[in-house]
C-alpha cells in the first residue's frame, strides 16, 4: 500500500468529524443531509483501507462499501422526497421552525 | 534521507537532461513519490472542501464542495486500488444523488437571502465536542498496532470478483438491498407527490 492505513484513517476520522459537526449545526435539512453523506463516505473510506491492507477476502470490504453507497442513495432519495413534501405543507426547511410536535 | 536524494538526482536528471542515466529503480521511486504526494495532496484538498461543505453559507456552494469531496474520495480509492469502487463513486454519488440534492436545493431555497441565518446557537460547543472526538480517534488511530492480520498479498479485487462476490458470497444482503431499493423508490414517490384534492 503506497499510503500508510494510519494515515488514511485519521483521514477519515477527520471526514467523520466535520461531518458530526455540520449535523449539529445546520439548520437547513439539506445541509444536515449533506454532512450525513460526508459521514457514510468517511465510513467507506475506512471499509476500503482495511480491506486493502489485510489478506482476508479482497473483496469483502468494497462489497460492504457498495452496500453504503445504495444505502445512502436511498437515504437521499427519501429524506429529499420528506423535504418536498414538509416545503409544500410548512413553507420551511429550517429544523428550528418544525416545532409542530413539540409544546 | 536516501530516498530524497534518489528523487533528487533522478529529477534534476529528468529537469537537465544531464548525461547520467537514471536506472529503473530511481524512475520508479521517484515515480512512487509523485504518486505520494498527488494523494496527499488530493486529502488536504478533500478535507478543505468538507470543512466547506459544512461551513459555507450558500447551500448551493456547499453542494458544490461536496461535489469535490466526493470527487477526492474517489481518487483516494484509485490509490487504495479500488477502481471499480472509484467509478461507483463518481456515477451515482456525484453523478446521481447530487443532482438530485442540487434540485431539491433549488426547489425550497431562498438562495439569494442572507439574512437567514444557516447554523444554529450550538456552534462553539458543537465545534469543542467534535475536536475532542477528533483527538480521541486520531489518539486510537495512532496507539493501535494495525498488522494483526498478515500483508495484503497485493491483489487487487477487480469488478470480476466483486460481481462473484457479490452473487455467489453476499447474495443474501444483495437481495435484501434490492428490496430497500423497491421500497425507497416507491416511498420516494408516495411521499412527494400530490396531495390529491378531495
Amino acid at each position: 500500500m503506497i499510503i500508510p492505513l494510519g494515515h488514511i484513517l485519521i483521514f477519515a476520522a477527520a471526514l467523520f468529524v466535520i461531518g458530526i459537526y455540520g449535523t449539529l449545526v445546520r439548520r437547513n435539512i439539506i445541509g444536515i443531509l449533506l454532512s450525513i453523506e460526508l459521514i457514510l463516505n468517511a465510513a467507506n473510506v475506512n471499509l476500503v483501507a482495511f480491506s486493502r491492507s489485510t489478506s482476508l477476502e479482497p473483496a469483502t470490504g468494497q462489497i460492504f462499501a457498495i452496500f453504503v453507497i445504495t444505502l445512502a442513495a436511498a437515504t437521499a432519495v427519501v429524506g429529499l422526497a420528506i423535504v418536498l413534501a414538509l416545503f409544500r405543507t410548512r413553507k420551511t426547511i429550517l429544523t428550528d421552525e418544525m416545532d409542530l410536535l413539540k409544546w | 534521507m536516501g530516498a530524497i536524494s534518489t528523487n533528487n538526482r533522478v529529477g534534476s536528471a529528468i529537469l537537465h537532461g544531464r548525461n547520467c542515466v537514471p536506472t529503473l529503480k530511481d524512475v520508479m521511486a521517484f515515480l512512487e513519490t509523485l504518486i505520494k504526494i498527488a494523494v496527499y495532496a488530493v486529502m488536504a484538498v478533500t478535507i478543505v472542501a468538507a470543512i466547506g461543505v459544512v461551513t459555507l453559507h450558500n447551500l448551493f456552494h456547499s453542494a458544490l464542495a461536496l461535489v469535490g469531496v466526493l470527487l477526492g474520495i474517489a481518487g483516494v480509492y484509485l490509490a487504495l486500488q479500488a477502481d471499480f469502487l472509484a467509478g461507483i463513486q463518481v456515477l451515482i454519488y456525484v453523478g446521481a444523488v447530487m443532482t438530485l440534492v442540487i434540485y431539491a436545493i433549488m426547489l425550497t431555497q431562498r438562495l439569494g437571502d442572507k439574512n437567514i441565518p444557516q447554523t444554529n446557537r450550538q456552534g462553539f460547543a458543537a465545534a469543542i465536542v467534535t475536536l475532542l472526538l477528533l483527538y480521541l480517534l486520531i489518539g486510537t488511530v495512532c496507539r493501535t498496532p494495525w498488522l494483526a492480520n498478515p500483508p495484503a498479498r497485493h491483489i487487487p479485487a477487480s469488478a470480476l470478483d466483486l460481481g462473484q462476490a457479490l452473487m455467489t458470497t453476499y447474495v443474501f444482503p444483495f437481495e435484501a438491498i434490492s428490496v430497500i431499493l423497491i421500497a425507497a423508490l416507491i416511498g420516494a414517490i408516495v411521499i412527494a407527490k400530490k396531495e390529491r384534492e378531495p
